[in-house]
């Protein structure tokens, strides 16, 4: 009956110099196999979920949650060793800018089957051809060429492209992908998107989508998370988005021009101190 | 589309670029000599002590007195002194040592092989050391083993390195007698092997004579060591740095994303970046290695150059001090530059 | 009764959220840097190792048992600990603690001349080729380098033994040596500076490129100097210590550390101590300035702070 995550209860807490500092106060979400969409503006906590689900937190920061399962496994009580195994192979993550998180001094073709050969025995002419199948899958012309590119040789919606590659090749379960297109042209944004839901839609994967704008994302996801300091104030099903009630996802929804019914002046996003004490809305399924 | 932007065909070949950048360092390295030989130059000038009188002594009647100086071409305005200077040192000419009565040229090529020895031994121990311990430091931030980098390196950068050397003595050789004392060989082992390369343990090695090498290296040892740790204290903070930046970067949570060990992580990732910098850092230690020997060479014995440098300065041999400082500068001159362009052979991103 | 405010007040005034004068928040700003200093107990340590080095240094004659020339042949090699001797004597018969004491003066003495020599030279020549760019600009960096490329201490020696062994020419060997990182930093500030509005405004109202650089160009440089200088203090010291050890610092009788290690490597395997304590002093002196150093710059520049 499992679904393919359950995260109950999860907290991310870092000790600063005036006391810890709570990024995720205690949320509950789970993923099928479905597009979940995780919104806020930043500061939210939205990353650090995502991070938190792959053990990527580091001390002395800390995680708890009372339950968190990928098909069933607990990851709570994973070993080092284990989580190396998911991460990756099962759960995988694409991050904002391809300028910062691909390794600057490996060729792209290393990286990508760096990737594959993590978690299977194959061998160096094997994983080079499925590199390049990968390559051609996220619409990369000459890809035998752009193997053995270095990162700064590529641009930023080509080096997007090539971090979607080098993540599904081990052909994940899961991908969370975190603010994907944030620091790409707006004339490329909606292509590597395309391309992102393409292959994720085909491999029936999970997505984690987290981005700070809820037109996007209630466009592209099934479900959407509204999250506010570190709490999910509002889950509603994307096309539904209009009928939401929270104040804050209001507000949000306000704040974006809508050329259909221009208006004099955006609102403001006004912030009331309840929204951060009031408990956290469940997104279990 | 992205793809497009890259139609510029294959990445030109470093060499076609080459000529430009080659120019300019060319015109740097020689910029930085000329001033660097126009500063010894002056500090040759204003010596107190008379070049003439040097040459002739003391007793010199006047007339003995001006064909001298003009002789040495005093008379002359100082720029031609200047460049017939130049002139002399391009041609490998330092003058005579007035010490030895050699010229100071082949002083320096007899004494160097003795300290460029020790540099490199110490560097080599600064460098096996300090390397790891600076990342692990790194990785292990705010551990004991980063606590321990951090001492050692507070020790290192505030002991007076001839100090060290001699405390060095009356504990190793002093008190517990493992190593030998001053000098770099025994009485008894000296002109038992054919000088090849001047190193040494080199020479031992290739002659098969390990008893000599034996006693070579129970001599060069504890030196190399002290100068070896003050090399370790620089390069095991500059790694630290270098590898905090980089630990903290993305492509370092992509490479844990992909599920690899921390390992790889750190040696096929994070300090594959550090590697470029990390050369400049030893280039430098290495060319600091080679100045502080000179201290350390007083204290051991050691009849390299930072030894002669000082006996000469201390018996007024302006040729040989200021031959022997236009060699180590010019050293550190090229190891700043092949430090230089090694970064660009190196960094993918420099090309 | 109202004139004088109690500490608490000061303290009120000083952690005050809202700082009613520019006065106020730069005390303020001071007073949140020391309060973090102070939080630093390796810093603490640095700062207690400099007071008693000053304290020494200003009070050598009262406390030291013994003239530092005073020789008593009778008495040479005395170990640590001898009667009326507390830290031994040298091969003259010298009192070692005294000489020590007295060798403080000598060391800070060095120090502050080269501080107020060598920042000096690095602003001046930083400032002006910030400020006037073009060739003057090249043609300063381009000397700079070249100083820089050069090893420093054989540099020093080689400017000692032109100019004639002694502690000011000790001194200024060493500032010859010293400037050209400051003149780097200075420069980098200057282009900074150069640009702002600030800069255009004074500009405006008719000052010159001197009143420029010396009234509102200067001040901007000296924080940032300030933390360098005092991470090389350490370095200073030294390179002072090591020109002594070779006999081109201080003279002999004189009681400068550097020297009494060198007069004490002759007995060192008979008579530890001649060379071991001054060694020890220059160490904890040394090491106080780099925990100084570190701590300030972990307050001033927290990024690199080893935390």
């Amino acid at each position: 009956m499992s679904n393919l995550l359950d995260v109950e209860d999860l907290s991310v807490t870092f000790p600063t110099r005036s006391g810890e500092f709570e990024a995720v106060r205690g949320i509950s979400f789970s993923l099928g196999r479905e597009r979940l969409g995780i919104v806020g503006e930043s500061g939210s906590g939205k990353s650090m979920t995502g991070r938190a689900v792959l053990g990527l937190i580091r001390p002395p920061g800390r995680v708890t949650a009372t339950r968190m399962t990928m098909n069933g496994e607990d990851l709570r009580a994973a070993s080092p060793r284990r989580m190396r195994a998911i991460r990756g192979k099962h759960i995988s993550m694409i991050m904002q800018d391809p300028k910062y998180s691909l390794n600057p001094v490996m060729t792209v073709g290393r990286q990508i089957t760096e990737a594959l050969r993590t978690h299977e025995k194959v061998s160096q002419r094997e994983a080079k051809a499925r590199a390049i199948e990968m390559l051609d899958a996220v619409a990369i012309r000459e890809p035998e060429r752009v193997m053995r590119l270095y990162p700064h040789e590529v641009s930023g919606g080509m080096g997007q492209r090539i971090m979607i590659a080098m993540m599904l090749i081990p052909n994940p379960e899961i991908l969370i992908a975190d603010e994907p297109t944030s620091a790409l042209d707006v004339s490329v944004q909606l292509q590597v998107l395309e391309i992102m839901d393409k292959l994720v839609r085909d491999r029936g994967m999970g997505l984690i989508f987290i981005s700070h704008d809820l037109t996007l994302v209630s466009g592209f996801c099934d479900r959407v998370a509204v999250m506010y300091a570190g709490r999910i104030v509002e889950v509603c099903d994307a096309g539904r988005l209009h009928e939401a009630q929270h104040p804050y996802t209001r507000g949000l929804l306000n704040s974006v021009p809508d050329l259909e019914h221009p208006r004099d002046r955006l609102e403001a996003l006004k912030r009331d101190p309840d929204w951060r004490s009031a408990p956290s809305v469940s997104a279990l399924l | 589309m992205g793809d497009a932007t890259l139609g510029k065909g294959r990445p030109a070949p470093l060499l076609a670029r080459w000529p430009r950048k080659a120019l300019s360092l060319v015109v740097t390295v020689a910029v930085t000599l000329l001033g660097l030989l126009f500063v010894t130059f002056m500090i040759g000038r204003v010596m107190p002590i008379d070049p003439v009188l040097a040459v002739i002594g003391e007793r010199a009647t006047q007339a003995q007195y001006e064909a001298a100086y003009q002789a040495l071409g005093l008379d002359r305005p100082l720029l031609v002194q200047f460049f017939s200077y130049v002139g002399e040192v391009l041609q490998g000419d330092f003058g005579r040592s007035l010490r030895t009565g050699q010229p100071v040229a082949q002083d320096i090529a007899r004494v160097f092989p003795a300290t460029l020895e020790l540099a490199t031994l110490g560097t080599l121990i600064g460098v096996s050391i300090g390397v790891p311990l600076g990342v692990l430091a790194a990785v292990y931030r705010g551990s004991w083993i980063d606590q321990i980098a951090r001492i050692l390196g507070l020790v290192g950068y505030s002991m007076p390195i001839f100090w060290l050397g001699l405390m060095g003595l009356l504990l190793f050789y002093g008190i517990l007698g493992w190593v030998s004392g001053p000098g770099r060989l025994g009485v008894f082992y000296q002109g038992l092997v054919p000088t090849r390369t001047g190193l040494l343990l080199v020479d031992s090695a290739i002659a098969g004579d390990w008893t000599v090498f034996r006693d070579a290296f129970s001599h060069i040892i504890l030196p190399a060591s002290i100068l070896g740790y003050f090399s370790l204290a620089y390069i095991s903070r500059m790694t630290r740095s270098f590898m905090l930046e980089q630990l903290s970067s993305e492509y370092v949570t992509t490479a844990r994303v992909k599920g690899l060990s921390e390992w790889h992580v750190v040696w096929r990732h994070a300090f594959r970046n550090i590697s470029v910098q990390l050369i400049t850092v030893i280039a430098l230690s290495y060319a600091n290695l080679l100045e502080g020997s000179v201290l350390t060479e007083i204290i051991f014995a050691w009849p390299g150059l930072g030894n002669y440098i000082t006996t000469s300065l201390l018996a007024n041999d302006m040729n040989a001090v200021l031959g022997g400082t236009v060699v180590i500068g010019t050293i550190f001159v090229c190891l700043n530059i092949l430090s230089d362009i090694l970064y660009r052979v190196f960094d993918p991103r420099a090309k | 009764m109202t004139s004088l405010p109690t500490p608490t007040t000061w303290r009120a005034w000083l952690t005050a959220d809202a700082p009613a004068s520019r006065r106020q928040a730069r005390a303020a700003s001071l007073y949140q840097g020391w309060q973090r200093l102070r939080a630093n107990r390796l810093t603490m340590l640095g700062l207690a190792v400099l007071a008693l080095l000053v304290l020494a240094a200003i009070f050598a004659p009262l406390l030291a048992p013994y003239s530092p020339y005073a020789q008593s042949l009778g008495d040479r090699l005395l170990p640590p600990g001898s009667e009326g001797h507390l830290l031994g004597t040298d091969s003259l018969g010298r009192d070692i603690l005294s000489r020590l004491l007295f060798g403080a003066r000598i060391s800070l003495y060095i120090v502050l001349l080269v501080v107020l020599v060598a920042p000096v030279l690095g602003l001046l020549v930083g400032t002006i080729a910030g400020y006037a760019g073009g060739i003057v600009d090249t043609v300063l960096m381009r000397v700079t380098d070249i100083f820089l490329a050069f090893p420093r201490l054989i540099l020093a020696l080689a400017f000692v033994s032109a100019l004639g062994a002694g502690i000011e020419n000790a001194v200024l060997a060493i500032s010859l040596t010293a400037w050209p990182p400051y003149a780097r930093i200075a420069r980098a500030e200057t282009l900074t500076f150069r640009g702002a509005d600030f800069i255009h405004a004074v500009r405006l109202q008719g000052a010159g490129p001197v009143r420029i650089v010396t009234r509102h160009i200067w001040p901007l440089c000296v924080p940032s100097l300030v933390i360098r200088v005092t991470l090389d203090m350490a370095g200073i010291i030294l390179t002072a210590a090591g020109l002594g050890f070779l006999g081109l610092g201080a003279r002999p009788p004189s009681p400068e550390w550097g020297a009494m290690i060198s007069g004490g490597s002759d007995y060192l395997l008979d008579s530890w101590w001649v060379a071991t304590i001054p060694g020890l002093a220059i160490f904890a002196v040394s090491l106080a300035f780099n925990l100084i150093g570190d701590g300030l710059r972990d307050v001033l520049d927290p990024k690199d702070s080893g935390q």
